[in-house]
């Protein structure tokens, strides 16, 4: 028995959210008693799975998963986990897993419980902690099935060292037309920007910033901190930004280490989308406004002010600890 | 073509949060509830597929009898019949397997669910009601165009988007981009005085089992007041952000 953990990389290199599933994967692997297990599709080599207490890689290298097919890549997962015979299958929140989640689920009969935001309270009853209410709240959830699925939030566990070495296995899962009846055709990605599901830093700006042209001081101090760009619901109705960077309840959630808004009053349903973020920063003229509630820290001034000087001190900051 | 579209019946954005029943139960009073909005960019686009393309439309909802306004909400804005099944919506597995039972009775080409309600966040029911009834699956879905039975979609990914291409029978997770928000429908008193007049059938459940259970609700814990700075101080900002917050 082990625990199998879905390991996502990217030009075969693991992305840091595969280093937080596995952190997390070998905590309940320690609650049972067991090593986990990872699977990943065409790793260059083990990357520092090892560190993080993965005791075993099983690689898929088959040319039809070059491309990520949800169909495909379940339909694999399932049949890692017959294989390791796991009881426990960890996966991350990104919008691949999360697409691939529920198929899995099916393919497995495992309940499946996604935004998981702790180790389980307890092994048995199988009990998790998820948010719910867009992060407003809360659910301890059991599983009852046997397989159990989960689905760990971004950010809510953190990487957690536990080295062990890691051996690597080819994994040939055999696959069926029918995990292929949907065909990616074309994917279009601005891969010199960092994206909001990777960030660990999000910038984002609203209405205060009067027009899409004031958006290079945004833009600036997003490259200062290495950090994605964002914006709230009205900037992207407006078109001033593209809605791939509309954080909020319709929106894309953050869940990054720091969030600075900018302009932005703080609307109940963009609060919703950035709850999840660790620290707070809010600039805005006025200082009534309601995002400040839900800030850590905040800035009371006029963004075409403040965020330049910001941009200096930052700049500043960073020479000085380069 | 035969559309169902999945509407999850779920508390307005600006709702309290409680909880009832030492815990267990959420909190209804007073809350207003409303055609979840994943499932009301679904549900635009589907009659854009009943207007110009001279598709059905069908609504469904798993629930109790007081779902049944956000399902004439639904008749209003133009579906032609709407369908509950009578049973509560306990957890994504049983709502998924009772959701399947009706697409595979009512012959439905395409199922349009939201990529996720507001209420529980799962994100899972249209994926599992795609692999209960061997559907297609496309989640995040901003764009969809079919003619006969193939399928063009656009979907959300990290960072971008990507365009796939399928077939029928299909079942999407949609979400905003399937229609511009300035394209949604609010219904008008024909749509109303109509959908008194259409029908909405109460189907009995098949009793699916659920895996998962909510055992306790609980809120976050109350935050602390913000800590201000002075725009003209803005070193202070970076310090605190440095030594406090440890996040740069």
């Amino acid at each position: 028995m082990s625990v199998l953990v879905y390991t996502e990389s990217e030009n075969g290199a693991f992305k840091k959210t595969a280093y937080e599933v596995s952190s997390y994967a070998k905590g309940i692997a320690d609650m049972l008693g067991t090593d986990v297990a990872a699977i990943s599709f065409h790793a260059a080599d083990a990357g520092d799975l090892g560190t993080y207490g993965v005791k075993t890689l099983h690689n898929v290298k088959d040319a039809k998963l070059d491309k990520f097919n949800a169909g495909a890549y379940a339909d694999a997962i399932a049949q890692a986990a017959k294989a390791v015979d796991a009881k426990v299958i960890v996966i991350s929140s990104s919008a691949d897993s999360k697409y691939l989640g529920s198929l899995l689920s099916v393919h497995l009969d495992a309940g499946y419980v996604s935004n998981v935001v702790a180790l389980p309270s307890s092994a048995d009853p199988f009990t998790v902690k998820r948010s719910v209410f867009t992060n407003k709240a809360f659910s301890n959830t059991q599983i009852s099935t046997d397989r159990k699925l989960i689905g760990l939030s971004k950010n809510a566990y953190g990487l957690k060292e536990n080295p062990t070495d890691c051996s690597v296995v080819d994994f040939a899962p055999s696959l069926n037309d029918d995990d292929f009846k949907v065909e990616v055709k074309s994917v279009d990605k601005a891969t010199d920007k960092v994206t909001i599901a990777d960030a660990e830093i999000v910038v984002s700006a609203g209405r205060g910033m009067k027009g899409p042209e004031n958006w290079g001081m945004i833009e600036e101090l997003a490259g200062v901190l290495g950090a994605a760009t964002a914006c709230s619901k009205p900037v992207s109705d407006m078109g001033w930004r593209p809605h791939g960077e509309h954080v909020g309840q319709t929106g894309k959630p953050v869940a990054s280490s720091l969030y600075i808004a900018i302009g932005i009053s703080g609307a109940i349903q963009h609060l919703a989308g950035i709850n999840s973020s660790k620290v707070k920063v809010v600039i805005n003229t006025d200082a009534e406004a309601p995002f400040f509630k839900a800030a850590d820290y905040g800035v009371v001034g006029d963004a075409f002010e403040v965020v330049p000087v910001l941009i200096e001190k930052l700049k500043a900051f960073k020479a000085a600890n380069a | 073509m035969k559309i169902l579209v999945c509407i999850s019946h779920v508390p307005d954005t600006t709702s309290k949060i409680n909880f009832t029943d030492n815990d267990t139960q959420f909190d209804t009073n007073g809350v207003q509830f409303v055609i979840n909005p994943n499932d009301e960019f679904g549900l635009t686009r589907a009659m854009w597929f009943k207007e110009k393309q001279g598709a059905s439309v069908d609504v469904v909802t798993v629930g109790g009898a007081e779902v049944e306004p956000t399902l004439r909400k639904a008749l209003a804005i133009g579906a032609d019949q709407a369908i509950r099944v009578d049973t509560p919506a306990v957890d994504g597995y049983a709502v998924a397997k009772e959701l399947a039972d009706v697409v595979k009775n009512g012959g439905y080409d395409l199922v349009i669910a939201g990529r996720e309600s507001i209420d529980y966040n799962g994100g899972m029911v249209p994926g599992m009601v795609a692999a209960m009834t061997g559907s297609s699956f496309v989640n995040t879905c901003i764009a969809l165009e079919i003619e006969g039975s193939s399928v063009t979609a656009t979907r959300e990914i990290d960072g971008g988007k990507e365009t796939v291409t399928t077939s029928l029978p299909l079942v999407i997770g949609g979400q905003k981009g399937l229609v511009e928000e300035s394209d949604l429908r609010i219904p008008n008193m024909r749509g109303i005085m109509m959908a008194r007049k259409k029908p909405l059938d109460v189907k009995a459940s098949i009793d699916a089992s659920s895996e998962t259970s909510t055992v306790s609700f609980e809120k976050p814990a109350p935050k602390g007041a913000v800590t201000l700075v002075e725009a003209d101080n803005l070193d202070r900002l970076v310090d605190l952000l440095h030594n406090e917050a440890k996040v740069i």
